[in-house]
């Protein structure tokens, strides 16, 4: 049984079909990378998985019990934990104090949750900044943060929406390396991310969405050669070139 | 390691300070200045009443940042209970003090439960609605003294009935209490999950929620607790008063009190309530005083004035202004080294 399961989901704002019947499974202990062009609907299907929206249409089961219509913190309750493409720390706390409110939702004792938040702290290498004010930090920190205070809450699942978006190079390796460490560490690891060296090179499988729909599903070589995806996404150059790098590094 | 040092290091620092405020406020009756004047009894007293009220609704405006415009109700609703239990029922204050508090803490979260779904400013236009609706309630229903409120007949001076006519020594010790109660709660709050729930939903309502944090109950919990210290405050202003009606407690101008105080403090922060009515309260009684009739609304102005120009320079208040000094004293005597 998957952890995560998204069964036909449809989501409708007024006309406008966002998300149009998608399904799919996040296995336990895999990382799943969702890619696709602006406004396919990765950041709605997002939003229905976390309890933000309530979908149109479909259900989805978290960990084999129902989650479809549970408001957003009950979802984070049972371990499904998501963080924004937007960054939005709580600007007027500190970084620690952003990171321990995460830390709360599995214990009231302060000083258990100050560990954890401590551990998170250093995970996502946000050491030293611990008293800066959150809205103070670079770009490159906040999202760092984003994803301190979504692990600090111990989730079985950890939704990144473009934990990337913006960061340099460097940054980016680092990124990734975090994440290989969570899935070692047993986190399971549902991705939005455009930059595509990132995506292959860590999800073991890659769900494409454009205008909504599920296009394909598959392993990032699958994906790579779908000729529906190129055309929709990819590009043939982007193709040749991962073939010819085998697909890690970025070079833009 | 190093963080959670410091940081207990500052919690026993702030301890001290906190206590040793607290054997001032003790010891001030003894003071010549206190003793001599009855008035400076009054401001006194006036200054921990307003400050506890402002840190009552601090917790819920400041902290949690629901701005709310309606706390002279819940202010009101505590003055009614201790007067209908000593004028109406012949009671002594103490269960009607308790009742009022609950009674307020239930009307606040009845009434906030449908304004939450309002965000911003629109919750806070929705609160001044209130206001009005129970100060008219309260002047047509006779049950509860109308237009003309409640008198308190005589009844035996002492802590049984928490009435005193000779002196204001006991006044000033019972209003010690209540801020010691107050202040005692937001810093407990401070340090604990609540507080961190508090400003989570102030921040970023969506980030608590993805956080597991349950903002509506957070913003309901934070009301009923306002709303219950806030009517504790007014039993209080009933029993010191000795009488009580509708346009003395459940107005706008009470309300702008609990929200103009809290905000020239220093808006979310522990000291900001007490700064604010540290410096409003004596401007409001001594220009009341020196200036009598003539001097009606002088203070306003001047607090006006005083508001804009916090405002405008430092948002966060007294306490904002306190942190800068602060932080460039801190800065000059390293440089000296």
């Amino acid at each position: 049984m998957a952890l995560l399961e998204v069964r036909n989901l449809t989501m409708k704002f007024g006309s406008l079909v966002a998300c149009n019947d998608v399904s799919f499974d996040v296995e336990k202990g895999s990382v799943v990378g969702l890619i696709g062009p602006n406004g396919a609907g990765k950041t709605t299907l997002f939003n229905c998985v976390s309890g933000f929206y309530k979908p149109t249409s479909g259900r989805m089961f978290f960990d084999g019990r129902e989650v479809t219509n549970l408001p957003a913190h009950e979802v984070a309750r049972r371990g499904a934990v998501r963080t924004f493409q937007v960054v939005r720390p709580l600007k007027e706390m500190t970084v620690m104090d952003n990171i321990l409110v995460g830390a709360f939702l599995r214990g009231a004792d302060a000083d258990t949750a100050r560990e954890v938040a401590e551990e998170c702290l250093c995970l996502c290498r946000l050491e030293g900044m611990a008293d800066n004010l959150a809205g103070g930090l670079p770009t490159g920190y906040k999202k760092r943060l984003e994803m301190a205070r979504a692990l600090a809450t111990k989730p079985s699942l950890l939704m990144l929406d473009e934990a990337m978006a913006g960061l340099t190079t460097t940054e980016i390796r680092d990124s990734i390396e975090i994440i290989r460490g969570l899935k070692k560490g047993g986190i399971t690891l549902l991705v939005v991310e455009h930059i595509m060296e990132a995506v292959m090179s860590i999800a073991d499988k890659v769900v494409v969405l454009d205008s909504g729909v599920k296009i394909a599903e598959g392993t990032p070589q699958q994906i790579v050669e779908d000729e529906k995806v190129i055309t929709a996404y990819l590009g043939a150059k982007f193709t040749e070139r991962m073939k010819r790098t085998g697909g890690v590094t970025r070079n833009d | 390691m190093v963080t959670a040092m410091t940081l207990t290091g500052k919690r026993t620092k702030r301890d001290l300070f906190w206590l040793g405020l607290l054997a001032l406020f003790a010891v001030i009756p003894l003071t010549p200045w206190f003793t001599r004047s009855t008035f400076a009894q009054h401001v006194m007293i006036q200054v921990l009443l307003y400050a506890s009220m402002a840190q009552a609704w601090n917790i819920l405006g400041g902290y949690c940042g629901q701005v709310s415009f309606g706390h002279s109700v819940f202010f009101g609703i505590g003055a009614y209970g201790t007067a209908m239990a000593v004028v109406k029922f012949g009671l002594i204050p103490w269960p009607g003090i308790l009742a009022g508090a609950v009674i307020a803490a239930v009307v606040a979260v009845a009434i906030s439960y449908p304004c939450f779904k309002l965000k911003g400013h629109y919750f806070a236009i929705a609160t001044f609605a209130i206001v009005e609706i129970f100060n008219r309630l309260f002047m047509v229903w006779y049950w509860v003294g109308g237009a003309l409120g409640l008198d308190y007949g005589f009844t035996q001076p002492g802590w049984k009935n928490f009435v005193w006519y000779q002196t204001k020594d006991c006044c000033f010790y019972g209003v010690l209490l209540l801020f010691i109660l107050v202040f005692g709660i937001v810093r407990w709050i401070e340090k604990h999950r609540f507080g961190f729930y508090l400003r989570a939903v102030r921040e970023g309502q969506d980030t608590a929620e993805s956080l597991g944090v349950d903002s509506t109950r957070v913003k309901l919990s934070a009301m009923a607790l306002s709303a219950f210290l806030a009517a504790l405050c007014g039993a209080f202003f009933a029993q010191y008063n000795y009488r009580v009606d509708p346009p003395m407690v459940m107005s706008l101008d009470m309300s702008m009190k609990f929200v103009l105080i809290t905000i020239l403090g220093g808006l979310g922060t522990f000291y900001g309530p007490l700064l604010g009515a540290a410096l409003l309260i004596p401007l409001q009684e001594y220009t009341r005083a020196y200036l009598g009739g003539i001097g009606g609304g002088v203070d306003l102005i001047i607090f006006g004035l005083l508001i804009i120009i916090v405002v405008v320079y430092q948002p966060k208040g007294i306490m904002g202004i306190l942190d800068r000094v602060y932080v460039r004293f801190k800065r000059s005597r390293e440089g000296g080294k």
